[in-house]
């Protein structure tokens, strides 16, 4: 069972499989799970949507809500916020040169995560949930296969440059200039971090991964570098030289093409 | 700069993530919500998803009528952009691209080069099926535009 909505700018797929149990009861079971997973990214946006008047985090912005009426879940993404900035040497901020903050670089591979962990905690064992291209993967497919994921090609979006298979619960996620425009910006200079077009990071989750290909991509070329240099991440880099550039295990992942 | 980069990693990652899930799940414990989040989940009938100058509004489902329905062609800085999508009792069961952009014919040659940790090649398109795409693309504003006219349709 498959379904798309549109949440926070962008399409949100959830696919949970269930080839070992069967029944009218298990599809209702599977519908209601998938419904509950569309109202947690529907909650995240109203809380944490910088593009929302009413949202918490433009209430926070415009001054309007003091930090003792902040939600826990504000302060969770705060304190997750500091943490990564500090493992990243500074690359990651949610905070805006004007001063305003905005923590969607972080958000959306956080919601990812705790709804892969709602998914779960209703019993399944086999499906993802993808987020405009950000990946958790779990179990296997309806085939009884490692998921297979594709990179997509920035020049040619009908074509994958890569086909990788998450096998053991990795999160995929994939930065790029082709974002918004040029969308990240290192936050040491201000200046739009454009020497790269494409990364891709697989990490032990879709947290992990994507807080640090949001960083990563900051640093320009030398993202793929930072990415080798996590033990537990890969990375794939396209420059605008259409050349790729890999961590040392990225092929261990790699589905190899047979034509 | 790198090697500091490391020593923040192995040393303050767990702390402050085992911190912050800690008050996440106190918040669950309060909540005493089965779902394991905050109770106070909107209803399904959300007001419209105003993401950015070109938002789609969101749907939810069962509010569309079934077809296929093919949106406006929107520009990408590397080309034209056309989604479609596919209803099926009322909820999107397919997003498509009948118009993507020219691939301006670039020469597929593998000469891989190894580094010491790093190895270096030409992208090559893969014809390996998959269940799922990772890219930036499907949050571009060329693929909003376009997604949202072809909903409009199936309103």
């Amino acid at each position: 069972m498959k379904e798309t909505r549109i949440l926070m700018g962008m399409p949100i797929s959830v696919e949970i499989v269930d080839a070992r149990r069967g029944g009218t009861t298990e599809e209702t079971r599977r519908a209601a799970t998938i419904e509950a997973t569309f109202a947690h990214f529907a909650h995240i946006d109203e809380t944490f949507s910088t593009y929302k008047d009413t949202s918490e985090i433009s209430a926070i912005n415009a001054g309007r809500l003091p930090r003792k009426e902040w939600s826990p879940e504000m302060e969770v993404v705060f304190a997750l916020s500091e943490e990564t900035k500090r493992a990243t040497g500074g690359y990651f901020d949610i905070k805006r040169p004007d001063g305003t903050y905005d923590p969607s670089g972080l958000v959306k591979g956080w919601a990812i995560w705790n709804a892969a962990q709602l998914i779960m905690k209703k019993g399944f064992s086999d499906f993802y949930v993808d987020a405009g291209g950000d990946i958790q993967a779990h179990g296997v497919n309806g085939e009884g296969d490692p998921w297979s994921v594709g990179i997509r090609n920035p020049w040619d979006i009908r074509e994958n440059v890569q086909v990788i298979r998450a096998a053991h619960h990795e999160g995929i996620a994939t930065s790029g200039t082709y974002i918004r425009g040029t969308h990240i910006y290192d936050p040491h200079t201000g200046a739009a971090a454009d020497a790269i077009v494409s990364l891709t990071v697989i990490g032990p989750n879709i947290y992990e991964a994507d807080r640090f290909a949001t960083a990563a991509f900051a640093m320009g070329s030398d993202a793929i570098r930072f990415i080798g240099s996590l033990p537990g991440f890969e990375g794939y880099m396209i420059d605008a030289q259409r050349t790729a550039t890999k961590t040392a295990g990225w092929d261990a992942y790699r589905i190899t093409d047979a034509a | 700069m790198k090697s500091s980069i490391t020593k923040y990693i192995l040393g303050g990652a767990v702390v402050a993530i085992v911190a912050g899930y800690a008050i996440f799940n106190a918040n669950n414990g309060a909540n005493a919500g089965s779902s394991g989040l905050p109770s106070s989940l909107p209803s399904e009938t959300s007001s419209p998803t105003a993401a950015s100058s070109t938002a789609v509004a969101a749907p939810t489902s069962g509010q569309y009528k079934d077809g296929n329905y093919t949106g406006s062609v929107a520009d990408a800085f590397y080309g034209k952009v056309q989604v479609a999508v596919a209803i099926k009792s009322g909820r999107i069961t397919n997003v498509a691209f009948p118009v993507y952009p020219n691939n301006p014919g670039h020469t597929i040659q593998e000469s891989e080069t190894q580094l010491p940790v790093l190895a270096q090649e030409a992208i090559a398109a893969q014809s390996a099926n998959v269940n799922i795409v990772s890219g930036a693309t499907q949050t571009s504003q060329a693929f909003q535009q376009s997604l949202a006219s072809a909903l409009a349709k199936a309103q």
